[in-house]
């Protein structure tokens, strides 16, 4: 029957000339990028995970708007490497004797990206917009203490304060408070960024890639590189094949486990520990929660290390409180530094539940990898005293919108953190906090505390307060801190002179260097 | 028999009208049954720190302080003067965005029913040729193995292996037209028309199979074979003919299928695709953006739909008898 398997044999020859039409072409494909002879600096290709979602600096909240904007704007103060708060436009600040006034001396010679000279009424437009309220800027309530912003010289601002406020240098580093030159307004920046950074707006294509050039007015050493490329590349797995075949050259990758694959196939992956925190956040005003020998009980039967090894394959550190390097909490300081159940059950009965009680959490699904994972652990973990976790998973907007409304008895949550202790958890543990609602705590003893931290200029004895601080937070059992988990850069081996740093930030491509 | 088709016509145009208000309506209502709004998908946790004020003026410029009904239809009003709506995250116009999506989205759709046909058809009539033999389990095994294979996984390993072992990632290089680079452009299009083909080609061996066995036992065609009609001639004008109205059916389906459902594939090899579009409207809730671009892969859906019709009427000349 030989005959019958014509008919299929001439449709093979069709489907065989488009196979190796397709391999011809491969054959001929040429990697024409990334560029970079010896002459140049070449551009740089990042891979990120999405488009940003805003180019305008005070409103940007999302991972990749920051990282592309630091590149473009800057800052009164900036951080270092190290997240010190070191000078950035303003070259030098002077606080009054009883600390009300704060004078900044601004950088000589300083220009935007469109030419146009930076100076003071920049500075003064910029300030007093963030301030107003319509602005809806994201650092508004950096600017609380502060009553009047006033031009005392071309080079020269004076910020008046109803109180001393030592974190303000720190939170005029983030690049909410870029400044912007007083001619521009949210419509056009939104459009066409125009900063004081090492590098400038070049072009963008929504969805795909947008691209920065260097500037060569730039106030600091200039950029190496001609220019950044950040190439949308939505899948991780997908940005480390970009990687190994050399079509991008930098990454920072989130899930530990495309990290180990990027690392095994030879790629250099570099593990920076976050300021951002994974923690149980506990609602105190809420039902059994509102006793503190309750809370206690919660920390007492969670190993915290168990945690991170079954969800995070155990790429991290557990932590306390605060994670700003300068001010870093002691992980061990607390009533239960490693898990004690016996401990836990006699809060528990203390607390008059030695039965056990059950309390729901809502946990995120698909804002972060861990999160459902974590949720179980503690589950089984609490299991063993007598209290039932109940697991509420949501969607990420869901969660959002729980948890914003701090309508919750409990929350899996992985919050970000910040340099300056104050600016990191001010917000949350005072009483006038603009997140107290989602908090769930607040006390005079912390207010009290939270108030001495931020009038106090002397290092040693700032640090002194922000560690009772912590311990407060610890003996009360506020929330459950966990554990800080790594970003990983990964690059390709022409990549020389990045530096991560722990709160994500990019600012360093400015003096990476790309050999050809 | 003109007048009866132009009747009929209407009748089709009418029906699509009326899918589409439906879709519209649909669409409209499940967005808003999400949890989350514009202010909350772009400030994540930050917009618990709004004031009240704060949050009104960001409402009022997103538009979704308005009542629903008064949303719906100044949507609606601007659908009909060509407004599709603004998308503030990409500083573009929906009718910008789809400009540069829908064609990539349309190309990839085209590639791969191109190749689930090239291979489907024959592997179809493979099988057909003799039921239950070798050649049909082996046919039946790349069908099962093509429907149970997720595309995810099949994309993730073929870019990831070629990736590393031959240094081949078109799709790494940032994507680029046909216009902009013919040669760039084949070779992104390539792997994902493989993984799309492939799975697509499963439906269509199966059903190629049962038609070609249907018709094959049919009275005519024995009788053309004792005429002494040469095989070839049987097996082409006269079975597969008659078999190409269910394969036509199946590929129409899975043609209006691709438009909006080949977002894993487009995600997974960077091709910036009226599916991601749509991913990406919903996850930061541009309402405007995933209204109008679901209401354009649903007029594409209909006119995909029109056309099968009208193939229909060239292959099967009883269809245009009716």
């Amino acid at each position: 029957m030989v005959h019958r398997n014509r008919a299929t044999r001439a449709a093979f020859p069709a489907a065989s000339v488009l196979t190796i039409g397709a391999l011809a072409l491969t054959a001929c494909a040429t990697p024409s990028d990334p560029g970079g002879s010896a002459t140049t600096g070449g551009t740089l290709i990042v891979g990120i995970t999405a488009d940003p979602d805003t180019l305008f600096p005070w409103k940007a909240t999302q991972f990749q708007a920051i990282n592309v904007l630091q590149n473009v704007y800057g800052t009164l103060t900036q951080f270092d490497a190290e997240l010190n708060v070191v000078p950035g436009l303003a070259e030098a600040w002077e606080p009054s004797d009883d600390g009300t006034t704060l004078t900044f001396t601004l950088r000589d010679g300083v220009t935007f990206a469109d030419g146009s000279d930076f100076d003071s009424a920049d500075v003064v437009s910029s300030l007093e917009q963030i301030r107003l309220e319509e602005t809806a800027a994201v650092g508004r309530a950096s600017l609380a203490a502060v009553t009047d912003i006033e031009a005392t010289g071309d080079l020269e601002v004076t910020l008046t304060l109803s109180a001393p406020d030592a974190a303000l240098p720190a939170n005029l580093a983030e690049i909410n408070m870029a400044m912007l030159s007083s001619e521009d307004t949210e419509e056009s920046l939104s459009v066409t960024p125009n900063g004081t950074g090492a590098f400038t707006f070049e072009s963008r294509v929504a969805n795909e890639s947008l691209t920065l050039t260097r500037n060569d007015s730039y106030w600091g050493d200039a950029a190496p590189l001609d220019g950044v490329e950040f190439r949308v590349i939505p899948d991780e797995s997908s940005i480390v094949a970009a990687l190994q075949s050399g079509n991008v050259n930098l990454a920072v990758l989130n899930d530990p486990l495309v990290a180990e694959t990027a690392e095994s196939s030879g790629l250099a992956v570099a593990e920076t520990p976050q300021l951002a925190y994974h923690a149980l956040m506990l609602n105190s005003r809420s039902g059994e929660l509102g006793d503190a020998d309750v809370r206690r009980a919660i920390q007492c039967a969670i190993d915290r290390q168990e945690v991170l090894d079954t969800a995070a394959l155990g790429e991290g550190a557990v932590t306390g409180p605060i994670t700003s390097p300068a001010y870093r909490s002691d992980a061990d300081a607390r009533p239960c530094p490693t898990r004690d159940l016996d401990a836990a059950r006699e809060y528990l009965a203390a607390a008059g539940l030695a039965d056990g009680f059950s309390i729901s959490t809502i946990v995120s699904q698909g804002s972060y990898a861990t999160s459902v994972n974590e949720a179980q652990s503690l589950a089984a973990q609490l299991e063993e005293i007598g209290i039932t976790l109940e697991l509420e998973v949501l969607e990420s907007g869901a969660y959002v919108d729980r948890w914003i409304a701090g309508d919750f008895e409990a929350a899996v949550a992985l919050n970000s953190g910040r340099p300056d202790p104050d600016g990191m958890y001010g917000r949350y543990f005072t009483s006038a906090g603009n997140l107290n609602a989602v908090a769930g705590y607040s006390s005079d003893t912390l207010d009290a505390l939270f108030a001495a931290g931020k009038s106090s200029t002397d290092p040693a004895e700032r640090a002194g307060i922000y560690d009772d601080i912590a311990a407060e937070l610890e003996n009360e059992a506020v929330w459950i801190w966990l554990f800080t988990s790594f970003t990983y850069t990964a690059t390709t081996e022409n990549v020389s002179g990045f530096t991560p740093m722990s709160n994500g930030s990019l600012q360093f491509l400015r003096t990476v260097t790309l050999s050809s | 028999m003109r007048r009866f088709f132009a009747h009929s016509l209407t009748r089709r145009l009418l029906g699509a009208l009326a899918t589409l208000f439906g879709v519209s309506v649909l669409v409209f209502i499940m967005l808003r049954a999400i949890p989350g709004d514009q202010i909350s998908a772009g400030l994540g946790t930050e917009a618990a720190a709004l004031t009240p004020s704060q949050r009104a003026a960001l409402e009022a410029y997103y538009g979704i302080d308005q009542p629903l009904l008064v949303q719906y239809f100044s949507w609606l009003g601007n659908l009909m003067t060509g407004n599709l709506g603004y998308s503030s995250r990409s500083q573009a116009s929906v009718l910008e965005l789809t400009a540069s999506s829908l064609p990539v989205t349309m190309q990839l759709a085209i590639f791969s029913i191109i190749l689930a046909l090239l291979v489907g058809i024959p592997l179809g009539m493979l099988a057909a040729s003799r039921p239950n033999s070798a050649r049909d389990l082996l046919s039946q095994s790349v069908s099962l193995v093509g429907l149970s294979i997720p595309a995810f996984l099949l994309a993730t390993t073929l870019l990831t292996v070629l990736a590393a072992s031959l240094g081949f990632n078109p799709n790494g290089r940032g994507y680029a037209t046909f216009w902009e680079d013919p040669s760039l452009n084949l070779q992104q299009m390539l792997l994902p028309s493989l993984v799309l083909g492939f799975g697509i080609a499963a439906p269509i061996i199966r059903t190629t199979r049962t038609a070609v066995l249907d018709i094959a036992s049919n009275d005519f065609v024995r009788t053309a074979r004792a005429k002494g009609i040469a095989t070839r001639r049987l097996q082409f004008r006269h079975i597969l003919r008659n078999a190409l109205v269910p394969i036509a059916t199946m590929t129409g389906l899975q043609f209006g299928y691709l438009l909006g459902g080949a977002v894993v594939v487009e995600q997974i090899f960077s091709l910036p695709g009226i599916g991601r579009q749509v991913l990406i409207g919903i996850q930061q809730k541009e309402y405007a953006l995933v209204q109008s671009t679901v209401l354009i892969i649903a007029l594409a859906f209909v006119i995909v739909n029109l056309l099968t019709d009208l193939v229909y009427r060239i292959i099967d000349p009883r269809v245009r008898a009716e």
